[in-house]
């Protein structure tokens, strides 16, 4: 079904260039740029997939398995007949017992306040008791102006957050604007109904700076609110933009720009909040996030209290540990600080305890 | 006599007291053991297995290496079960060869990578149990080592070890190559014999702690030159 579709490209590759699918129209051309088929027509975006050699999912192009793309119906077509295996999420839940476990255990946080968005998570991928990868990316850039913090299973994050990716820049291109940070997590959330009571396991906060092309209005400030599309980057994974941060973003209470932040969760749930902090030091960081975070924070505060957070989660949760990551969303884009490792943290503040129990000692 | 039971584990011994009756399923997956690891440097990749095939207690072979030729540049390391390596690897050199005759040009290590884990997460349900390295140059001519995990998630590593013996490796690829965890010491970036004597010696104790581990090593050195193999006998009790 979706999933099947969308990476198995083995049988639908060698149909596509066998030309046996729509007839006589077809050439029978390995070449996509090449192939002039009739139903091309219906759907606009099928040259710019023609074009681009993008390696995975263009052959059935959007996920069959969202009702929101009636128009692709038609390309559900090329569900291969012969599968052995219909990726039913239903049917193949618990059938086959694991011989391996999957990565998890996390901490994740993300708030809004007056200069824009803040992401933070700690790098520990871990693996039922091995540490997987000390250095892993929890925070994934999904446009310029979006970023999604991950928790779950990384390969499911890691793909989803790039299924997500591509369904948002075709939308773009089909309605001539982007959607919005609300609108990209009622996307995620409908693509990942289908697999609801699977093992698959996604929660991400989706972190946004919203367009507000609907007034095209400007800031006093000077801040400029954009109202053409957003620029998307080809490579979202490993851009590092260096636009610098809004300086005097505007305190954006509407609804239809400004900062946006939503929870997504595999198993359904979707929240539009001002605060969230997702994985197994979530409660860790909560707490540090819930006596500190307000709405007037400077760039600086707000930094600080999210590392803070992320580093007492670390130093409690066996699952999260070694660096930080922070992302801060404006309305420029995204920008990246530098990760941070931990562990020097931890040697610096136990030393600013000595130096306090010394103070005291003398003092009295 | 071994249950249906222990196929589906890491390979680690199981207790044998009677804890009362016990269902059996049949599990299509076993564990065959082996080690990869792979190393990238400035100017070259180094990808290395042993060549052991065991199953349970016993070994079905002692010349299998895990390394398997994908380009040029790129060479792909599979351990965990044997099935799945091979079909897995008969699946890549499909979409390589689809690649090649569709754009006239040989996938880059990149590339390859990422095809690798949709290939992965097109089973997401009923995953291949392989962990995979790859290992090669990038477009730049670097070195580069990707790492998976069976279900598909990578990232790009400068070393990587994988498969039974990988918990004991990768802490020493860390302080070695990585120097973590090391006070006031000089950070020399790896030159290619100095990477291929500690891939031998890495190899070498892990196949003293491993049961899995063993036999032979095959190390593959990629360069722009080409790839470069050697093989080195290791412990075969």
């Amino acid at each position: 079904m979706a999933l099947q579709e969308l990476c198995s490209q083995d049988q639908g590759r060698t149909r596509w260039s066998s030309g046996n699918m729509f007839g006589s129209n077809y050439q029978s051309d390995s070449s996509f740029s090449s192939s002039r088929c009739l139903f091309h027509f219906y759907i606009p975006v099928a040259d710019y997939l023609d074009e681009s050699p993008v390696q995975f999912g263009q052959i059935s192009a959007a996920q069959s398995c969202s009702s929101v793309f009636s128009q692709d119906s038609i390309l559900t077509s090329f569900s291969v007949p012969g599968d052995p295996r219909p990726l039913s999420a239903a049917a193949s839940s618990q059938s086959v017992p694991l011989p391996f476990p999957h990565s998890h255990g996390t901490t994740t946080l993300a708030f809004m306040f007056q200069g824009g968005v803040l992401a933070a998570a700690d790098t520990r991928s871990s693996c039922s008791g091995l540490v997987a990868c000390p250095s892993s990316q929890k925070i994934l850039p999904i446009h310029s102006h979006m970023v999604g913090t991950t928790s779950g299973t990384s390969a499911d994050c890691a793909l989803w957050k790039r299924i997500l990716s591509r369904e948002l820049r075709l939308y773009q291109l089909r309605h001539g604007r982007s959607l919005s940070t609300r609108g990209a997590a009622k996307l995620l959330s409908h693509m990942l109904h289908p697999f609801k009571g699977t093992e698959l396991c996604v929660a991400a906060t989706l972190c946004g700076w919203d367009g507000g092309e609907v007034d095209g209005r400007h800031d006093d400030d000077g801040c400029m609110v954009r109202t053409e599309n957003v620029e998307k980057p080809e490579d979202t994974r490993l851009e590092k933009t260096q636009s610098s941060s809004s300086t005097q973003p505007n305190a954006a209470n509407s609804s239809s720009s400004g900062p946006s932040l939503v929870y997504v969760c595999s198993d359904g749930t979707r929240l539009q909040g001002t605060l969230f902090s997702v994985g197994s030091g979530s409660p860790y960081a909560y707490s540090i996030l819930d006596q500190e975070v307000r709405w007037e924070l400077t760039l600086q505060e707000a930094t600080a209290i999210a590392r803070e957070a992320v580093y007492r989660a670390t130093h409690r949760d066996a699952y999260s540990g070694n660096h930080v990551d922070i992302y801060h969303i404006t309305s420029t884009g995204w920008t990246r600080r530098d990760r941070e490792d931990l562990k020097e943290e931890y040697y610096r503040e136990r030393e600013r305890r000595e130096r306090r129990l010394r103070r005291d000692a003398t003092s009295v | 006599m071994l249950s249906a039971q222990n196929f589906g584990d890491s390979g680690k011994m199981k207790e044998y007291h009677y804890t009362g009756p016990v269902e059996h399923r049949f599990s299509p997956y076993t564990f065959n053991g082996g080690t990869v690891l792979a190393v990238a440097g400035e100017d070259f990749a180094i990808v290395a297995s042993d060549t052991r095939l065991s199953e349970g207690y016993s070994i079905h072979s002692r010349d299998s290496p895990k390394c398997y030729k994908l380009t040029d540049t790129t060479v792909i390391g599979c351990s965990g079960f044997h099935g799945d390596c091979l079909t897995l690897t008969k699946i890549i050199d499909a979409r390589l060869k689809m690649y090649k005759h569709s754009n006239n040009k040989t996938m880059t290590s990149g590339a390859i990578a990422a095809m690798l884990s949709t290939i992965l997460y097109g089973r997401r349900f009923f995953p291949y149990y392989v962990y995979n390295i790859i290992g090669g140059l990038d477009e730049e001519g670097k070195g580069a080592v990707y790492s998976f995990d069976p279900v598909g998630s990578y990232q790009r590593d400068t070393y990587k070890a994988g498969g039974s013996a990988s918990a004991m490796l990768q802490p020493l690829l860390d302080n070695q190559i990585g120097f973590k965890n090391m006070e006031g010491v000089q950070h020399v970036p790896l030159s290619q014999e100095k990477a291929v004597q500690l891939v031998k010696d890495v190899f070498i104790s892990a196949a003293e702690r491993d049961v899995y581990t063993g036999d032979a090593l095959r190390i593959c050195v990629i360069t722009k030159e080409g790839i470069n193999e050697q093989t080195i006998p290791l412990r075969k009790d």
